[in-house]
């Protein structure tokens, strides 16, 4: 029997108090609206796709996160642009003192310049960020969709998969992950951010899709023959993307502040890389004597987050067919 | 539905047999313990072999596994290194672990999603600006920064505040811990429940309830925020879980000697009995929590059964 | 405050509900008047004499134990506590007679069976004691302890008891410092209740000190009274300690700041620069037995091969000591000159300089003495160490970074951090590391022998790295069959001189003990052993 079948004539219907009068509006109001997104499908006009980058290319808000996020994957790539020093060369006998010319941002504890190293470590950070996220996303997404739209098995295999690996303590999943992999390079850190990743955002998916699927746009589409996948991409997925975007652009941040934690434990990136997280971690311990050490970094991570919570933001407006 | 829960709770015994191997597998793949208990100095070679041989650790793993589950399946959870017995240590951390837990999941419900409806509702006004900046904050300090600095405020400079919390962890001495604890997910909270309201305040079902005239304070409790839950309360379900084990660093800040603090000791000291313990326990409570979540998303959307 | 009173009442109201734990509903924190309240750390294994090795069971253990020796909580010289006079003619046998009039606090006696059931239950093999090898010294310490199989005696045939008072000990060897090792807590007197009914003892152990437990929640917090009835001199000057379990020597301090608590003995490296500022004349910043070394892999023939002392050295001379121990540690590490201690006195055996030039930063002569020797083996060296306790991760970059600064190369020192204790001392004795680690020795008793026979001499018990140097062997030796301290002191000097020719470790910095304390007590001091000296605290 499926799991998550409402179409099932033996389903027990459960009852929810006060439910009535928000169930017939709500039917009411999607009875209208389920056409709509349908509409363009048919004719050859313009994708919901393209009508989304469409509406962005518009949108202020999306123009300023994208111009930050193309300054900050510049200096990714070629720090030396705006820094002109060495991230590794330090003098202890400069230790944690403030700022003085040639270095705006002061030093750290092991008397590096905080610029510098604020600079050079935007390559490692963002590369953890992005493509943990993306992997995460990509991932969680899919075996969400998967689960909530299938159900059945599916759902019971992928749902108890995730359950398993929500269990694995971050810090006993790092330690016998990266502590095998002892190259210190960003790839093994990445994986193992999007392997604790995943489960999170295919729940936050699995639920999205389970509610798009209710929809009576997608009961009708489906009564006019739309396939499988058909119903997934172009009638679901743009329902149910929102809160996985939510989630990710907020992911970006707390995975780039989990390389912090992986690499305050020991089993994170090594020297010589240079990473906001490692300095941020480094810095935590001193902010009575040395706020400005964790000023920089942390905020170049925040300028980071926000660039993508508002790029998110965005996108999601635009996949929006019921603000067109 | 009855017979749905218990389809999902059978669902639990593979789950249980999976999960307790893995973890079992991790801490065995990080190697020998016994070494590090004799500190600085270089193991007696005669005394480690002992050592080694009361804990089963010169067995193959699945021999150790299998004493090990045969051991579990007659309640017996076996010792960590100090001799106390682990069922002891759940008996402590647990119940202080799941007061912390409450404290910063009520956090999260109330201020999450106040704050989330009130910027969804003024999308783009200064307090939605506000709320984004708070967030931002929010997510950019990490939690071990935020604890240290909030608890020299309270503790120290004002003197409002207990800094640690004693043994017993009573509710009032768990409010600051639960708010650092709850600060990162309440970003998540605050952004989902925004978007989700922003999302559904355009649909038509508001826009006619409005237009039937319903006052605006019925039309957003029973109207919009029921049906803007779904994924508020998905991610709040995975949290419980994240919160329970995850509290190490703010257990630790706060000296509370919960459930974060017993799978540090347990991962650092390698004591596969305390580890698989403890996560065997947070597994199960995973799995209740998300069925419990889908039970709610019935509630939250009648169009939504299970059979 | 009645508003405040009220709504505590109602969390605890609701508390009760929610998970039925009214009982942190009532007392608050607290401690009587007279009690010093101090911070602990969870002891690692159960608090036996003979299987406690670290600091955390070693503090609860001087409190509530005394022996036959005790180091002197100042001068750290060995003085005799229950013997009234240990003889020898020979260093090989001695001949102990225990004072009289001493009891445990349960009211049984001390008398020679105290001493020598204590020392047999910690030799035998099968009781799986950490410290047992402590009795290697003694004969018959094969027979109980094999290397490997069943042992094929239940006692050390090198103990007899001649009556309540005396008893005689044969060793193996000649070791003529052997009776100023009996301070250390493995040696301990054990009352008959710890043979009887042991599970009962390990929750609520009892000894002979000034000290008697109280309550011991495990894991949380251990309270001790002061026992009235003790026949020592060193009386209790409190009304007893209340040691509290913290898992982050942060929050101790700040438990301290807040007049929480009153006693830290171990303070944060991050707040070394506000702790001036913060606790004014009540902080202690005193050197201790402990020392920090990084020790060259001379298993590995990169390291070992001839030239190489040249390398080994000139990497010592690469690493600017003064100025790490300034910035980072704030003067409570100081640099090393030699591979003991200052804490054990010019009577336990330091002698300053010892190391010469060697540990001299010298950035000019660290290149060239490196070049002569055939540079660093691969290019450049990797420094390990765990990272989950100790703040290593701090000092290890500084480390790095100055020699990378004296050779003039970015690249020359890395460090590779080990996220577990136990997962770094594996790759070490297993001899994975090809490259310089971290090796730290905490003394077990304050005489040089302790700090150069079990790290040094050819496969000791501690000496990772291999080390194995002829001469060096035969100097200890030597020093062991010396009659005299002064003798013996000076021939493991000489041994010394060998490690500053062969520099198999470079010694960093030797550690202090530092402590904060609050205005309610006073007399607080630290021993050679960085554990606080309880007794004479006074509250008030």
């Amino acid at each position: 029997m499926p799991e998550l079948d409402p179409s099932d004539p033996d389903a027990a219907v459960i009852p929810a108090d006060g439910a009535a009068s928000s169930l017939a509006t709500s039917d009411a109001a999607t009875l209208e609206d389920g056409p709509l997104p349908g509409a363009p499908a048919s004719g050859k006009a313009r994708s919901l796709w393209s009508d989304a980058w469409h509406d962005l290319r518009r949108n202020p808000v999306f123009l300023v996160s994208a111009l930050i996020i193309v300054f900050l994957v510049l200096i990714a790539l070629w720090p030396g642009l705006i820094a002109s020093g060495n991230p590794l060369q330090c003098d202890l006998a400069k230790a944690q003192e403030g700022s003085q010319p040639g270095h705006p941002f002061g030093f750290d504890t092991q008397g590096c310049d905080v610029y510098t190293r604020t600079v050079y470590g935007a390559r490692a950070s963002i590369t953890v960020g992005i493509c943990a996220t993306a992997g995460a996303a990509l991932l969680g997404s899919v075996l969400g969709g998967l689960a909530g739209f299938f159900g059945s098995w599916w759902d019971a295999l992928l749902s108890r998969i995730a359950d398993i690996f929500f269990g694995i303590p971050i810090i006993l999943g790092g330690l016998v992950f990266l502590s095998v992999v002892t190259s210190g390079s960003l790839w093994p850190v990445v994986g193992f951010i999007v392997l604790l990743g995943w489960p999170q955002i295919s729940r936050i998916a699995r639920g999205s899709v389970v509610t798009a699927k209710q929809h009576d746009y997608v009961q009708a589409a489906r009564a006019l023959g739309a396939g499988d996948t058909r119903l997934l991409l172009r009638h679901i997925a743009p329902n149910a993307v929102a809160p996985v975007i939510v989630v990710a652009t907020i992911a970006l941040g707390t995975y780039i502040a989990l390389e912090a934690t992986l690499s305050f434990l020991g089993v994170g990136l090594k020297p010589p890389t240079v990473s906001w997280g490692i300095d941020i971690s480094n810095a935590s311990t001193q902010i009575r004597n040395a706020p400005h050490m964790l000023l920089w970094p942390a905020g170049a991570l925040s300028i980071t987050v926000l660039a993508f919570i508002m790029l998110g933001d965005a996108v999601r407006d635009a996949l929006d067919p019921k603000l067109r | 539905m009855g017979r749905y829960v218990i389809r999902r709770l059978l669902q639990m015994v593979p789950v249980f047999i999976g999960s307790t191997f893995l973890i079992f597998f991790m801490v065995y793949a990080l190697g020998d313990p016994v070494a590090a208990l004799f500190g600085d100095k270089a193991p007696d070679p005669a005394t480690a072999a002992r050592i080694r041989r009361e804990l089963y650790l010169d067995e193959p793993l699945w021999k150790q596994y299998g004493h090990y589950m045969g051991q579990i399946l007659s309640g017996d959870f076996g010792t960590a290194f100090n001799g106390q017995k682990v069922t002891e240590l759940m008996a402590d951390a647990f119940p202080v672990t799941l007061r912390l837990t409450l404290v910063a999941i009520l956090f999260e419900i109330v201020i999450g999603i106040t704050l989330g409806v009130l910027s969804g509702l003024r999308r783009g006004r200064s307090v939605d600006t506000s709320v984004l900046l708070l967030t931002l904050i929010v997510v950019s300090i990490p939690t071990f920064v935020s604890g240290y600095v909030l608890q020299y405020l309270f503790g120290v400079k004002w003197g409002i505040v207990s800094p640690s919390v004693s043994p017993e962890a009573p509710f009032d001495e768990l409010l600051l811990p639960g708010i650092v604890l709850a600060l990162t997910s309440l970003a998540y909270v605050t952004r989902l429940s925004r978007t989700s309201i922003a999302e559904n305040s355009r649909a038509d079902y508001v826009r006619t309830a409005v237009a039937k005239g319903l006052p605006r304070r019925r039309v957003v409790t029973r109207h919009l925020l029921r049906n803007s839950l779904i994924p508020v309360v998905t991610f709040i379900g995975t949290d419980v879980g994240a919160l329970m084990g995850g509290a190490i660093v703010t257990e630790r800040i706060f000296n509370i000697h919960g459930v974060g603090f017993q799978l540090y000791q347990g991962i650092l000291r390698q004591n596969s009995p305390t580890v698989v313990g403890f996560v065997t326990i947070l597994v199960i409570v995973f799995l209740l929590a998300n069925l419990f979540v889908d039970l709610l998303y019935a509630v939250l959307d009648p169009r939504i059964r299970y059979a | 405050m009645r508003g405040a009173t009220r709504a505590r009442w109602a969390v605890c109201a609701l508390s009760a509900v929610l998970a039925a734990a009214a009982a942190g509903c009532g007392g608050g924190g607290g401690g009587g008047t007279g009690v010093v309240r101090s911070s602990w750390g969870d002891p690692q294994n159960p608090l036996e004499p003979a299987n406690t090795n670290e600091v955390q069971g070693g503090k609860v253990l001087a409190m509530i134990f005394r022996g036959l020796k005790r180091y002197d909580p100042r001068s750290g010289a060995a003085e005799n506590m229950l013997a009234e006079k240990i003889e020898t003619s020979d260093q090989q046998n001695f001949t102990i007679t225990l004072k009289d009039g001493w009891t445990f606090s349960n009211g049984e006696k001390v008398t020679s069976k105290s001493f020598t059931d204590a020392w047999n239950y910690a030799a035998l093999v099968d009781n799986k004691q950490k410290n047992a090898s402590f009795f290697e010294y003694v004969d018959g310490y094969d027979k109980v302890h094999p290397a490997s199989g069943a042992a094929t005696a239940k006692t050390l045939s090198g103990l007899v008891v001649k009556d309540d008072r005396t008893f005689t000990v044969k060793l193996k060897t000649k070791f003529s410092t052997w009776p100023d090792t009996l301070g250390y807590t493995a040696y301990a007197p054990l009352p008959r209740a710890f043979f009887d009914d042991h599970a009962a003892w390990l929750k609520k152990p009892v000894g002979n000190g000034p000290y008697a437990i109280d309550s011991y929640a495990k894991g949380s917090a251990m309270k001790l009274t002061k026992w009235d009835g003790y026949p020592g001199d060193d009386k209790a000057k409190n009304s007893g300690v209340e040691l509290r379990v913290y898992t982050d020597n942060n929050t101790a301090y700040t438990d301290l700041q807040a007049g929480n608590l009153d006693l830290v003995d171990d303070i944060p490296s991050a707040q070394l620069k506000n702790v001036k500022n913060d606790l004014g004349d009540r902080y202690i910043n005193q050197p201790a037995g402990i020392i920090q070394t990084l020790a060259f892999p001379m298993y590995d023939a990169n390291w070992s091969k001839s030239g190489m002392e040249k390398v080994r050295r000139g990497l010592s001379m690469a690493i600017n000591r003064d100025q790490i121990t300034d910035q980072i540690y704030q003067k409570t590490r100081t640099p090393a000159t030699d591979w003991t201690s200052p804490a054990l006195g010019e009577k336990g055996g330091y002698k300053a300089g010892l190391c010469g030039d060697a540990c001299t930063f010298d950035a000019a002569s660290a290149k060239k003495l490196i070049q002569e020797g055939g540079g660093l083996p691969g290019g450049r060296i990797t420094l390990t160490s765990n990272v989950d306790t100790g703040s290593h991760r701090v000092w290890m970059d500084a480390v790095c970074n100055s020699i990378n600064n004296a050779l003039g190369n970015d690249n020359a020192c890395i460090v590779n951090p080990v996220g577990t204790f136990a997962d770094f001392r594996n790759q070490i004795s297993e001899q994975r590391l090809s490259n310089p680690f971290r090796s730290g020795w905490q003394m077990d008793y304050p005489l040089i022998q302790n700090f150069l026979q079990p790290l040094y001499y050819t496969d000791a018990s501690s000496n990772y790295g291999k080390f194995s140097d002829p001469q060096f062997d035969k100097l200890v030796d030597e020093a062991n069959a010396e009659s005299s301290q002064g003798a013996a002191n000076a021939k493991f000097q000489d041994a010394e001189r060998i490690l500053a020719r062969e520099m198999p470790a470079i010694p960093l910095w030797y550690q202090n003990g530092s402590a904060g304390y609050s205005d309610r007590v006073s007399d607080v001091t630290l021993n050679p052993f960085s554990v606080p000296v309880y007794e004479q605290i006074k509250v008030g």
